[in-house]
């Protein structure tokens, strides 16, 4: 399955939400010279910034000690993102809506929803320290 | 005066305009000083009628976004009104994703927004 990829790239990388820009840049730059259009190179780039600050933040509590593993892949028509954390996981179907009229002025809570607006296909494993992102090209 | 880093803040009116220095609202160190500068705008300053325009910003995540919806709770608190204007289409998606185009009033551009503060 692995071998339709014909660009990847895994790295390692502290819980210090100061090197997400860093670490997305090689596959912004993978997409944008492979010509993908502008608001998918957003939604992408959206997609990765929330999944890692979540993975940084929520996953590891930002424990220097503990690292977040990355995995991106392309082709001429998709992108796949791995994203792992060394937390304990968590069930994404706890998270509150956060549109719900009870949640819409709360700060926080609206990664999830952009990384699944903006993304393909989003999953995440059964213990929820890991999340698979996938976008197809638009047009 | 308040020495800004991270905007770049002028006056028409009675309203304060805000343009972002940064062309992406990333980081966290920059999020949290750019958050501080906005609520010092507020709470330091004393200022009421807030407006964001976003023409030099491309990029956005959601850590900026919850110190837009703390900026607008403490506008509001001091009787004032928070506008934003001039977002580009693909973070003007974000806010109805989110639905935060309920929460802010987002004008299309900087005219727009200061044509309704005098109203």
């Amino acid at each position: 399955m692995d071998d339709h990829w014909n660009w990847s790239s895994e790295l390692r990388i502290p819980s210090d939400t100061s090197v997400t820009s860093e670490a997305i840049e090689p596959l912004l730059e993978r997409l944008q010279s492979a010509a993908w259009n502008p608001r998918d190179v957003f939604g992408v780039h959206l997609a990765v910034e929330e999944a890692l600050v979540n993975a940084i933040k929520h996953g590891n509590r930002e424990d220097l000690s503990k690292s977040v593993h990355v995995a991106f892949r392309t082709n001429q028509e998709c992108v796949q993102i791995e994203i792992a954390d060394e937390g304990p996981g968590f069930d994404p179907g706890t998270v509150p809506d956060p549109t719900d009229a009870d949640h819409i002025d709360q700060p926080n809570g609206r990664g999830i929803m952009l990384m699944r607006s903006f993304m393909s296909r989003v999953e995440f494993n059964d213990l929820g320290n890991r999340v698979l992102l996938e976008k197809c090209r638009s047009e | 005066m308040a020495v800004h880093r991270r905007l770049e803040v002028s006056e028409v009116g009675a309203v304060t305009v805000v343009r972002f220095v940064d062309r992406k609202i990333l980081d966290a160190a920059n999020i949290q000083e750019l958050g501080d500068e906005l609520f010092g705008l507020v709470e330091q300053e004393s200022r009421k009628n807030l407006l964001l325009n976003f023409s030099n910003v491309e990029f956005m995540s959601s850590a900026a976004l919850n110190k837009l919806i703390v900026l607008n709770k403490k506008v509001q608190g001091v009787g004032g009104k928070l506008r934003l204007s001039n977002l580009r289409p693909e973070i003007y998606d974000v806010f109805v994703i989110t639905r935060l185009n309920t929460v802010f009033d987002i004008k299309a551009d900087e005219a727009d927004a200061l044509a309704a503060f005098g109203k």
